[in-house]
């Protein structure tokens, strides 16, 4: 790709065992045609596999669907190209500012060993913005090249 | 589509035991994983390595099945290594704070040699 050109996909994927795997082969078609690189995409991957089993797990949405959008963009003068994925249910939502960190001591010493998502994501990816509400869930997540 | 794990076990030491993945380890790959990991405890090895040389995606969720591993061995005074990990599933060992418990390899060699006691 010599310039920058925007390019969106989107995709509905069932509420459904794995699903998520086949949300990743458009990162790395989109992160591909981009010029991404290979661990940076792989990053984007881990981040869109978190988000939909977060959708998969705790949304329950009425639909069993989760809609992704994937969105390839530049910002003029900013951080240059990006590829943004959305992820969203339209399932009962969250209090974001309620989650609680997860920590690794505390983890070992309790039968809660899960919650692990949103720090992923969040580490991953360079911006990261989550709309909740009792309508749903939607992720917002990107990554410069 | 189907991303089924498959684990094959090696056991060059009566404490040691290397188990290399093949596949996605989400919640049915992180059983696979803890099933032979839990008959191996039974069996007296309290010291394992993961190589996950062929694994190249992971979630949170089979990454939490590898915690409850860690976890009995700790508790059994064991210890547990993984190598040749993807850098983006080593990252997120280090974001979890995995790598605080667990050591991380780039090879094999290197990482059996520090469960023998060989190394520190």
């Amino acid at each position: 790709m010599s310039s920058v050109e925007r390019r969106e996909v989107h995709m509905t994927i069932p509420v459904a065992p794995e699903m998520e795997i086949a949300a990743t082969a458009q990162v790395s078609a989109l992160g591909e045609w981009m010029e991404m690189g290979r661990d940076k995409i792989d990053e984007v991957k881990m981040a869109v596999v978190e988000a939909c089993i977060n959708a998969f797990e705790h949304s329950a949405t009425p639909d069993r669907k989760v809609e992704l959008a994937f969105r390839v963009g530049a910002e003029e003068g900013g951080r240059g190209a990006y590829l943004e994925v959305d992820v969203t249910d339209a399932g009962h939502g969250f209090d974001p500012t309620r989650l609680k960190t997860p920590e690794i001591a505390a983890a070992l010493r309790s039968s809660r060993k899960r919650g692990w998502g949103i720090k992923i994501i969040e580490s991953l990816m360079d911006d990261v913005r989550i709309e909740s509400g009792e309508h749903g869930t939607r992720i917002v997540m990107r990554k410069y090249r | 589509m189907s991303e089924t794990l498959k684990v094959v076990v090696d056991r060059p030491d009566v404490n040691v035991a290397v188990l290399r993945t093949d596949g996605y380890i989400n919640n049915t790959g992180g059983e696979e994983i803890a099933k032979e990991a839990y008959a191996l405890l039974g069996s007296g090895v309290n010291r394992l390595l993961l190589d996950l040389e062929k694994t190249k995606i992971v979630n949170s969720i089979g990454i939490s099945i590898l915690i409850e591993i860690l976890e009995k061995l700790l508790d059994q005074g064991g210890k547990l290594a993984f190598c040749r990990l993807t850098p983006t599933i080593e990252k997120t060992f280090q974001i979890m704070g995995l790598a605080q418990y667990a050591r991380i390899f780039s090879a094999p060699e290197p990482a059996l040699a520090w469960l023998r006691g060989e190394t520190e």
